[in-house]
């Protein structure tokens, strides 16, 4: 099935729920609204047309006003993926996991609280995945500022071989 | 001289520095630990077309093991805390090569905020190999450069100095 067709019958089966459907290329997608995660994304699993068995990629997107989840999805059954969004604000972003539609969610959604500081409510076992666990601040934010020591160890090497004019705060 | 002849063929003479210092740059052994891309190059120093078992250095899987650590590959923050605590762990005496650019100044991740610049932030590096990667030729050059130096160690009177300053 086409993504837009997917697109269409989720609008028919949520309706205002989705908030907006792009056609962008290549990759189309629908906004959905943050807590109709879990039931948008069950209804594409059990749906024998859409039957959205994998979570092929989970990850998030700081665009300064606002905080994106992105899920990407894909059939092994139908060949065929559609791409998910959620929007949520920038100040304390928090949505409900769907670690339990997509077992394969309990690691990119560590990653994406590490980086980027979004809560997933649900979630068995949210900690830090990359960074360190007392690392400070989400690095992938876009106002993040590098700390200027970690455990004593300086951040900042005296003769840079790398020149830019935004230098390291 | 008459001395010199009455000692058999099967008797060398050497000062014990040299004896020392023979004896341990023959045998660096340096500990089973990459990072990254840098390791791979570093096990094929290891392999047999470059065998830096040749000049006496074999991997060892235990740090307590080491003479030699081998920093090979891109050191994060969260990586120089366990590579610290690795190196403490290290009997003397103890020497670091480090690996390639990323460990030498943090090389092409110098500005990412996860990296250390330079394993030289946390540790005393010996010998500097620049590379990205290294070739397992460079390499073995470094592990030369680390012998030449510590063949010019003078334990014995650094050791007498110590003890002077102690009585």
């Amino acid at each position: 099935m086409e993504a837009a067709r997917i697109y269409e019958r989720l609008k028919e089966s949520f309706a205002d729920e989705i908030l907006e459907i792009s056609d962008r290329k290549p990759d189309s997608f629908a906004v959905v609204a943050p807590e109709a995660i879990v039931r948008v994304g069950l209804f594409l699993y059990d749906d024998p047309d859409c039957a959205m068995d994998c979570l092929s990629n989970e990850t998030g997107v700081d665009y300064k006003e606002h905080i994106e989840v992105v899920y990407h999805l894909f059939s092994y059954k139908h060949r065929h993926s559609c791409v998910l969004k959620v929007k949520l604000p920038r100040d304390n972003p928090s949505v409900e996991t769907v670690e339990e539609i997509w077992r394969s969610a309990n690691w990119m959604e560590r990653e994406i609280f590490d980086l980027l500081g979004v809560t997933f409510t649900g979630h068995s076992d949210l900690r830090r995945i990359l960074m360190p666990e007392d690392w400070p601040g989400y690095p992938l934010r876009k106002d993040f500022v590098e700390p200027l020591e970690y455990h004593g160890i300086s951040t900042v090497r005296e003769s840079p071989i790398i020149r830019l004019d935004q230098k390291k705060k | 001289m008459p001395l010199l002849n009455t000692i058999p063929d099967y008797v060398l003479t050497t000062k014990t520095d040299e004896l020392i210092n023979w004896m341990r740059k023959s045998s660096l052994w340096y500990m089973l630990f990459g990072l990254a891309c840098c390791a791979i190059e570093l096990m094929h120093t290891g392999g047999p077309r470059s065998d830096i078992e040749r000049f006496g250095a074999t991997p060892r899987a235990s740090a307590r093991q080491s003479d030699l650590m081998i920093i090979a590959g891109t050191l994060t923050l969260k990586m120089a805390l366990r590579t610290r605590l690795l190196y403490d762990q290290m009997p003397d005496p103890k020497y670091i090569i480090s690996m390639g650019s990323c460990s030498n100044c943090g090389g092409l991740f110098q500005l990412a905020y996860s990296v250390c610049d330079g394993v030289d932030k946390i540790l005393p590096v010996d010998v500097y190999v620049p590379g990205c990667p290294p070739r397992p030729e460079a390499l073995t050059e470094g592990l030369l450069k680390l012998q030449e130096k510590i063949m010019s160690e003078r334990w014995l009177a650094r050791d007498r100095a110590a003890a002077a300053t102690q009585a």
